[in-house]
């Protein structure tokens, strides 16, 4: 071998070697690009966990109260008028007082009192009205905690951070009711049975989820049959010309307007032109209804398409009409590929957030919505409006309420994909 | 008879149902005395459909008419007995004495408010809508009876009712199609008329070349800068800087993945990784926007003033004057990238998947290794539909509403800094039309300017997306 071929089998393992090094860096980019994905899916809900698990339990506060006929002005006689006038506030406020007599100068008692929620006498008025007969008895009751007492009790206790916005006279007395055992933790049903409140201890996810729901069901109502229709018609009977290219062209544009265009379209033409109520599910659904059609109609369109020509063929062969033919056969065969279809079109509209704020559901709602023309809020509406709020116990609920959305987004999600697998036919 | 709409709706619903069932006992008595249902020119359940539409559709329409129009004309008619001044009010102002001469009748205001002499306006409205709503439901029935009656009556063995019933499918089906168009109508008349107006109260050129966004409302007419300024350069900006960051962080990590999925990775982990990935695709915006503000903004700000910190410990001067803002354009472009990753990996999929595996081959066969071959051959291949794919996600991140909204500013900095505040296009939309509005205010209407700018710019984007992405697909077929 002479020096000039070593030399080139030598160049040539070197740049054999540049060339596998190169090689493994650029599988290390994919790996890593990967990775990063899957790293912000991770830490995206853990995220939102972590911060949001608190919420599922509330504070409560064993304290016993004597249902004093004399304070109260009230017996087991009197009628639920009588009951409902009588001063629950002052007999509360008197109850703790004595209960806690380090409160002396007026600022320390009302602390004192901002211990437990603002709406304790209202519960304690509606426990006598349920059952007159406890007047007069002793009784120990579990106290909803206020929203700072909660988050004391959940997080600041027992270290000395600065958290929660207790003042020093509130941790002594609450300090206090932990060493006597009164505090305990529960599992937050009023989370899931109250509508919004300014109290965070009390602000419930039920309204927006009712809205959410009633919202859904307007927007299926209409889309489902509107984009079944529509799909039919592009697929099976639209004769190829100008008209049904232009509908084509329109359906594949309006899949890609962003969200917030169709809340100004909601507000100029529903609620401005048709003069509309604001803030209802009615318009709501109206306006997501136009926004999922083009993705329920594209997945239809897509499921038709899967339906072999010879069914259409051999129902033609056997005397049925074109119509007869759709109903009879392919309508049922494309179905599961349908509804998969709607079901990803309605937890996309379940997620969306823009267009609602622009039609007005952005209200501070705090009766739960009984019909489609009632004002109502969203779930994720509701996230954006808690997610203002500068309360610690706010982002606890806040991220409480995007698992509960997460929850049923996974749940339409999987369901989707269930459907896909199970009732989806190959040919 | 007086019947809130829900319930009129279900009396018709079962009506038709019940107009459903006599056509086919009708038909089947016909088909009886010739020997039986074959002796029809169709199935009963044709004659019945048939029945059923022709109670159900003039009824229909009729509610549906009904309760669109009865606003517009009776209010139309109240007009015609209001006091003489009010009549020469402009438009807006005439809209609140209507809006409270509405509130007057149906009690929630005192005529005090209005005055003796809008007395005849509300008598006028409380009759006018007393009539409507008690001959609404009568007409509807009556409406429907009639056609049923036509339909029942129009049964015979001889008519294949089957044509009419098709016809009428067909119909609904071209109807239902329209809809997309009317809905893209919609968006056009509505963002292009409301611009107009916009456009009558501030020159159309301040609006473009503007550099100056701040639009307050006078509260009174002679207020210093009463009229705001609506210049949209300081919002375009923005939105360019959000999105950019957020380009730069989708398309790489989202087309490396893509790649390293679809070339390297097996298919186990495929199955695996593929869903997982697209999990960001599903989550809803507004969590998106909660976990920029709250999670990744506080951070950067946390991390932004150490290495100030730090900077000033070690004197080095432009670490030392480094300013975090807590709502960096940063925060809200790094969380809208994650978001669009999937969009741009699942993009990035199909193309490269669309490559023909014999250019693969081909360059393997040379001797190239797996990276040249994917830098080398099915990257050029396939960029066409990738540079379309950025394009479409170009549009989405200028469309993005909720991230920028919850963890952008409002303030409309002119500026390409990453750490300062900017605002967007979508934000000031937003800002703009939630809460209270008088629909004539230069600032309301500023909305649908940007609207109507925003709906420009998608529109064109995904156009040229999309003739990008036809002309790659030709050059294989």
């Amino acid at each position: 071998m002479t020096d000039s071929q070593v030399n080139n089998v030598d160049r040539k393992a070197k740049l054999l070697k540049k060339r596998y090094a190169a090689e493994s860096r650029f599988k290390w980019y994919g790996r890593i690009s990967v990775g990063f994905g899957i790293a912000c899916v991770l830490f995206l809900f853990t995220d939102i966990i972590s911060k949001g698990v608190g919420a599922f339990t509330q504070t409560y506060i064993n304290f016993e109260i004597e249902f004093d006929e004399s304070v109260l002005g009230v017996d087991a006689t009197s009628s639920p008028a009588e009951i409902k006038s009588a001063s629950f506030g002052s007999f509360f406020k008197k109850q703790l007082r004595a209960a806690y007599p380090g409160a002396k100068s007026r600022k320390e008692k009302s602390q004192l009192y901002a211990i437990f929620s603002s709406d304790m006498p209202l519960i304690l008025r509606n426990m006598v009205l349920a059952d007159p007969t406890i007047l007069g008895t002793r009784k120990s009751i579990s106290m909803i905690a206020d929203d700072d007492t909660d988050v004391y009790y959940k997080h600041g206790y027992g270290n000395d951070s600065n958290i929660g916005r207790l003042s020093d006279f509130q941790k002594i007395i609450v300090n206090e009711m932990i060493s006597n055992g009164a505090l305990e933790k529960r599992f937050n049903t009023l989370f899931f049975s109250n509508a919004d409140s300014r109290e965070p201890e009390l602000a419930g996810i039920k309204g927006a989820l009712v809205g959410s729901l009633l919202t859904l069901m307007v927007t299926l109502l209409l889309s489902f049959p509107i984009a079944v229709a529509t799909a039919i018609y592009l697929e099976e009977f639209a004769p190829k010309n100008k008209f049904t290219d232009f509908i084509e062209v329109n359906i594949n544009n309006l899949a890609a307007v962003p969200s917030v265009i169709f809340g100004l379209l909601g507000l100029a033409v529903f609620i401005n032109f048709f003069g509309m109520p604001r803030s209802v599910p009615l318009i709501g659904g109206f306006v997501l209804t136009l926004m999922t059609l083009p993705t329920i109609i594209i997945s239809s369109r897509a499921a038709i398409k899967s339906v072999p020509p010879s069914i259409r063929q051999a129902a033609m062969g056997m005397g049925a009409s074109k119509v007869q033919t759709v109903i009879h056969h392919v309508l049922p065969l494309a179905l599961p590929g349908m509804l998969t279809g709607t079901i990803i079109g309605m937890a996309q509209a379940l997620g969306e957030t823009a267009p609602l704020l622009m039609i007005g559901m952005v209200a501070f709602i705090v009766d739960v919505p009984g019909a489609v023309t009632d004002s109502a809020t969203v779930l994720p509406v509701q996230i954006f409006l808690w997610s203002d709020s500068p309360e610690r116990a706010f982002v606890e609920k806040t991220s409480a309420a995007i698992m509960v959305l997460l929850a049923f987004l996974i749940l339409m999600n999987s369901l989707a994909v269930w459907l896909r697998k199970r009732l989806e036919r190959r040919w | 008879m007086n019947m809130p709409t829900s319930n009129l709706l279900l009396v018709i619903v079962l009506a038709t149902a019940v107009a459903y069932l006599l056509g086919r006992l009708r038909s089947q008595q016909i088909a009886k005395p010739l020997g039986g249902v074959r002796h029809l020119a169709t199935l009963p359940n044709y004659y019945a459909s048939l029945v059923g539409l022709w109670a159900f559709i003039p009824a229909m329409l009729l509610v549906l008419c009904w309760t669109v129009f009865d606003g517009v004309i009776i209010s139309s008619l109240v007009k015609s007995v209001l006091p003489a001044e009010a009549k020469s009010l402009p438009s807006n102002e005439l809209s609140l004495v209507l809006s409270q001469i509405t509130n007057t009748a149906s009690g929630i205001t005192d005529l005090s408010t209005l005055g003796e002499e809008y007395q005849p306006a509300v008598n006028r409205l409380l009759f006018l809508n007393n009539i409507s709503h008690k001959s609404m439901p009568i007409l509807a029935i009556v409406v429907l009876i009639l056609g049923f009656l036509i339909g029942y009556r129009a049964i015979d063995a001889k008519h294949n009712a089957r044509y009419a019933v098709e016809r009428i499918f067909n119909i609904g089906l071209l109807i239902c199609s329209s809809i997309a168009i009317f809905t893209t109508l919609g968006i056009i008349l509505s963002v292009i008329f409301e611009s107009l107006r916009f456009f009558e109260k501030v020159p159309f050129f301040d609006f473009v070349f503007g550099t100056h966004w701040s639009p307050q409302i006078a509260i009174r007419a002679d207020q210093e800068g009463a009229s705001g300024s609506f210049g949209v350069i300081p919002l375009i900006a923005g939105t360019m800087l959000i999105s950019l960051i957020a380009l730069s962080i989708a398309v790489p990590a989202g087309l490396m993945s893509a790649i390293y999925l679809s070339e390297y990775a097996s298919t186990r982990v495929r199955n695996i990784v593929k869903p997982m990935l697209e999990i960001l695709a599903g989550v809803p915006t507004v969590v998106y926007g909660f976990f920029a503000a709250l999670t990744v903004a506080p951070a950067i700000r946390t991390y932004g003033d150490q290495l100030r910190d730090w900077g000033a410990s070690n004197d080095i001067q432009w670490l030392a004057n480094l300013a975090v803002s807590s709502e960096s354009a940063l925060a809200a472009g790094m969380v809208m990238g994650i978001m669009i990753i999937p969009f741009v990996s699942s993009l990035s999929d199909d193309v490269i998947n669309a490559v023909p595996q014999s250019l693969r081959d081909g360059s393997l066969g040379l001797g190239s290794t797996k990276s040249e071959t994917i830098k080398r051959v099915i990257f050029p291949a396939a960029l066409p539909g990738i540079v379309g794919g950025v394009l479409l996600a170009a549009s989405r991140a200028i469309g993005e509403t909720m991230i920028v909204v919850m963890a952008a500013g409002l303030a409309a900095n002119l500026t390409i800094n990453p750490l300062e505040a900017v605002t967007t296009v979508t934000v000031q939309i937003v800002t703009l039309l939630v809460g209270d509005q008088e629909f004539d205010s230069a600032k309301t209407l500023a909305a649908f300017a940007l609207g109507l700018f925003l709906f420009v710019i998608t529109l064109a984007l995904n156009v040229i997306a999309l003739k990008v992405v036809k002309k790659y697909r030709e050059q294989y077929d």
